[in-house]
């Protein structure tokens, strides 16, 4: 879970082009909307895309997304139950 | 009608243009046939969540203006209006191979959003929060100057007071290499001196951003007035002087009162023809300036003309490194500019000093 | 109050019809023009529905007469096509008589045919004419070209979904300073590769028939279209013995400054460009007899724009209705369809009715039209509002 914990910031970080940001500096539970890490809708969709192309996961509906993508630990619960890759 | 002065300016280009306590004192000498801008610092002005998701188009943009206005000395504008030839194309260029690389699959937004042409303008609407009117031109070499006359319009009719005008471009690698393909670029490397002897085929791509602040109201730092601005689709080399002399009539001006042309010459040995006919007829002996030669040719570039423009009028200097021939002239109170691109999208414009 | 600006001539072809008429009995007919895609190959196309315009550019090319090493990229040829109808439309045979502009308005420009030869260009010299005609004012020099306009203000907008309204915005201004005596305005898009996976991973496409207004919408559904009016100034309609068909009475556009592509919860834009076009036209809101909403059917935009027309309309919203369930969403041409769209309505004195409807949203009160209504109109507002906070409106009217 740790590694995949780790992973998934470490994706965030390429992915969201957080250039001055290291894994280090996104706690597991840090809120990564709004106030939190800063991250928006744009970045939500991003976020859609990694989980279908990392870890098979289709989200329909944007959304869904809101739950799921709160913090590092609600991203990385959801993937490990519901990953095809 | 009221009327419409330049009261600041910033330029983006591939020379160190961005500083206003310089002016082409220092030059970057070119051998290329592709040359990219002189980067400012954009961490120093852009935060960094911001920053992140902006392509380089939208940086020079958001700074370029950032800085036109600091030197306005107002906080915001009544309009903001951008003209780009290609947008910010190296997104479209990714959202592109994207989709035939992926076969349509995993792709994300960020490069689409960003292909928009009016992403210029809406994100300097954005970092600014200017609700105010914002359009964004795109018509190859007149992008800028449709813009420009737009803004010329609302200013003379005083349905704005301060608007921000600009024109941004930037440089991607698919762009670049089918343009060559097609001789847009020139296929040797040329050194910036040597451009308008090149006697070969295409242009050296550049790129950059020209942003201005225009009011209908003088102020002490205060460039120039915009006089008239006219743009045609078409016009044949061989009217191109007649057509400049019916413009400068239009407008009540002697063409013995100009006393400096601004062209765009881009060492196009099929093009520069148009220029020719001005430099050997009856703008032969006044003083002839060039600045693709330093900047490049992008669809925008003849923002940096304006830029160029401007800055003789209020400074009365002449940079060496743009002078096309040798005159006597010290006093530059009326400046015309022309430029076209590929024989198309032909523009005018008369700078007066105000 | 300010004098509207003549518009004396229209064409258009769309999902629903390849010239005014077409779509005026589509329209009135309730005839939905949104299909599953068929002219262009994507792996989407079970997932999508589209408004395609069901004619090849092979049949393009032979009705515009061009030779076959043409570099017309569909939106050229649509915008071409619609353009010319437009002069037709307004007996112009001499069209240099007058001084006449083309204001074009274009999102795709040439993308289909980039997208096309994308990575043949390097290795192939045939597709290389087409990279000339990628950048956005191609099209526009094309359509110029076909209209026989010669050394003039020609130019092209690109202001996302609200292009084609702020073409019009800008020509009627060209007309009122005396800058042109005439002006074409309008806009073309065509379908691409590239804006169905755009919107794609926007997750706005409907998998089904749009809905505009709809509380259970899913999204849009992207159109190909083109449309061009013809705008002429006082004295050329007065030399010429000109029958107006409607006029440019008002416009506005205004800037959300909230969010690259999404609309702000309240419609702040929007609001601020209905409100600036009636204070241009010099009407009040109850001068407004029904409204041509922008209503993409994505969840953002139908609920932005209706708290918006509520802010600006209050107690009293006009009828209103979205025609893109017939068209689909034409993206930088839409404001140029809608356009004629309104001025059909002010001439036939119809209101479209808002295809598709089932359910109320729940977030206000305001209904959309859902029947074909007679009713007599003497203006109309237009809304298109677009990525980048673009908000636009344009007032049209019976008298000037």
């Amino acid at each position: 879970m740790d590694a995949l914990k780790l992973e998934l910031k470490e994706n965030i970080i390429e992915q969201l082009n957080l250039e001055d940001m290291t894994a280090d500096d996104i706690a597991n539970d840090d809120i990564l909307f709004g106030d939190g890490l800063g991250l928006d809708s744009i970045d939500a969709l991003e976020l859609i895309v990694m989980l279908d192309k990392n870890y098979g996961i289709k989200l329909a509906d944007p959304k869904e997304g809101r739950a799921i993508f709160e913090s590092i630990d609600t991203m990385a619960a959801y993937i490990a139950e519901n990953r095809s890759k | 009608m009221k009327k419409v002065y330049i009261n600041s300016v910033c330029a983006i280009t591939p020379q160190k243009t961005f500083d206003n306590t310089q002016f082409l004192e220092e030059l970057i000498e070119y051998d290329a046939n592709v040359i990219n801008v002189v980067n400012p610092v954009y961490k120093d002005f852009i935060p960094p969540a911001a920053a992140r998701r902006m392509a380089k188009g939208i940086k020079m943009g958001v700074v370029a203006s950032k800085l036109a206005l600091k030197e306005s000395g107002l906080e915001n504008v009544d309009a903001i209006i951008t003209g780009t030839g290609m947008g910010c194309v190296r997104d479209s260029e990714k959202f592109v191979s994207a989709i035939i690389d992926n076969d349509e699959q995993f792709l994300t937004p960020t490069a689409f959003i960003q292909s928009t042409h009016n992403t210029v303008g809406g994100q300097i609407a954005l970092e600014l929060g200017c609700k105010g009117y914002n359009f964004t031109y795109v018509h190859s070499g007149i992008s800028f100057e449709s813009a420009l006359l737009d803004a010329k319009m609302q200013l003379e009719l005083d349905e704005a007071k301060a608007i921000l005008v600009g024109g941004v471009d930037e440089l991607g690698d698919h762009t670049v290499a089918i343009h060559k393909l097609v001789n847009h670029i020139k296929s040797e490397n040329i050194n910036s001196n040597a451009l308008l002897e090149s006697k070969t085929q295409g242009c050296v791509f550049g790129e950059g951003a020209g942003f201005f602040v225009l009011k209908n109201e003088k102020q002490e730092s205060s460039y120039a007035e915009v006089v008239a601005l006219n743009t045609y689709n078409t016009l044949d080399e061989e009217s191109v002087n007649e057509e400049a002399i019916r413009f400068l009539e239009e407008n009540n001006i002697e063409a013995s009162s100009i006393d400096a042309i601004i062209l765009g010459n881009n060492g196009d040995v099929n093009f520069d023809g148009y220029y020719n006919k001005l430099t050997s007829k009856t703008f032969k002996d006044i003083q002839q300036i060039y600045y693709k030669h330093i900047s490049g040719e992008f669809n925008t570039a003849s923002s940096f003309g304006l830029w160029l423009g401007a800055r003789i009028i209020k400074s009365q200097i002449l940079p060496e490194a743009v002078k096309l021939n040798i005159t006597e002239t010290s006093k530059f109170k009326t400046i015309l500019l022309y430029n076209q691109y590929r024989g198309k999208n032909h523009s005018f414009t008369i700078l007066k000093q105000c | 109050m300010s004098k509207g600006v003549a518009i004396t001539g229209m064409g258009i072809i769309s999902a629903i019809g390849n010239n005014v008429a077409e779509n005026y009995q589509s329209l009135i007919d309730g005839k939905k023009g949104i299909t599953r895609v068929e002219k262009i190959d994507t792996i989407h196309k079970d997932v999508i529905m589209v408004g395609e315009i069901d004619i090849t550019n092979e049949a393009f090319e032979k009705k515009l007469g061009l030779a076959k090493d043409n570099n017309y990229s569909r939106t050229a040829f649509l915008g071409a096509v619609a353009a010319k109808q437009a002069i037709a439309d307004a007996g112009i045979t001499n069209i240099n008589k007058y001084k006449t502009g083309l204001i074009s308005a274009t999102s795709v420009g040439g993308m289909d045919r980039t997208e096309t030869h994308y990575y043949n260009y390097l290795t192939e010299a045939e597709p290389r004419k087409y990279i000339d005609g990628h950048h956005a004012g191609d099209s526009s020099q094309k359509i110029a070209e076909q209209l026989g306009i010669e050394k003039s203000l020609v130019t092209t907008i690109s202001t996302a979904c609200s292009s084609a309204a702020n073409a019009i915005m800008f020509g009627a201004r060209l007309i009122k300073s005396g800058q042109l005596d005439r002006v074409v305005v309008g806009g073309t898009d065509c379908m691409s590769k590239f804006t169905i996976n755009g919107f794609k991973t926007l997750m706005i496409l409907s998998d089904t028939y749009n809905t505009p207004f709809d509380e259970n919408r899913k999204g849009l559904n992207l159109g190909e279209a083109a449309a061009f009016l013809v705008l002429e100034s006082d004295a050329v309609v007065k030399a010429e013995n000109k029958t107006v068909l409607a006029y440019v009475k008002g416009y506005a556009n205004a800037n959300d400054a909230h969010h690259q592509t999404a609309s702000s919860d309240h419609g702040d834009g929007a609001t601020l460009a209905m409100e600036k076009a009636l204070k241009v036209a010099g009407l009040e809101p109850k001068d407004i007899d029904y409204i041509n909403a922008h209503g993409t059917a994505t969840g953002n935009n139908d609920l932005s724009e209706g708290r918006a027309i509520i802010r600006v309309f209050g107690d009293n919203v006009p009828d209103f209705s979205s025609t893109k369930a017939y068209t689909g969403h034409t993206l930088a041409a839409a404001g140029g369809i809608e356009a004629v769209y309104s001025v059909l309505a002010l001439q036939n004195n119809i209101i479209y009715p808002n295809l598709n409807f089932k359910t109320q949203m729940k977030e206000f009160n305001i209904t959309p039209q859902l029947t074909l209504k007679e009713k007599h109109l003497d203006v109309i507002m237009s809304n298109s509002f677009g990525f980048g906070g673009n908000c636009s409106t344009v007032i049209f009217s019976k008298e000037a």
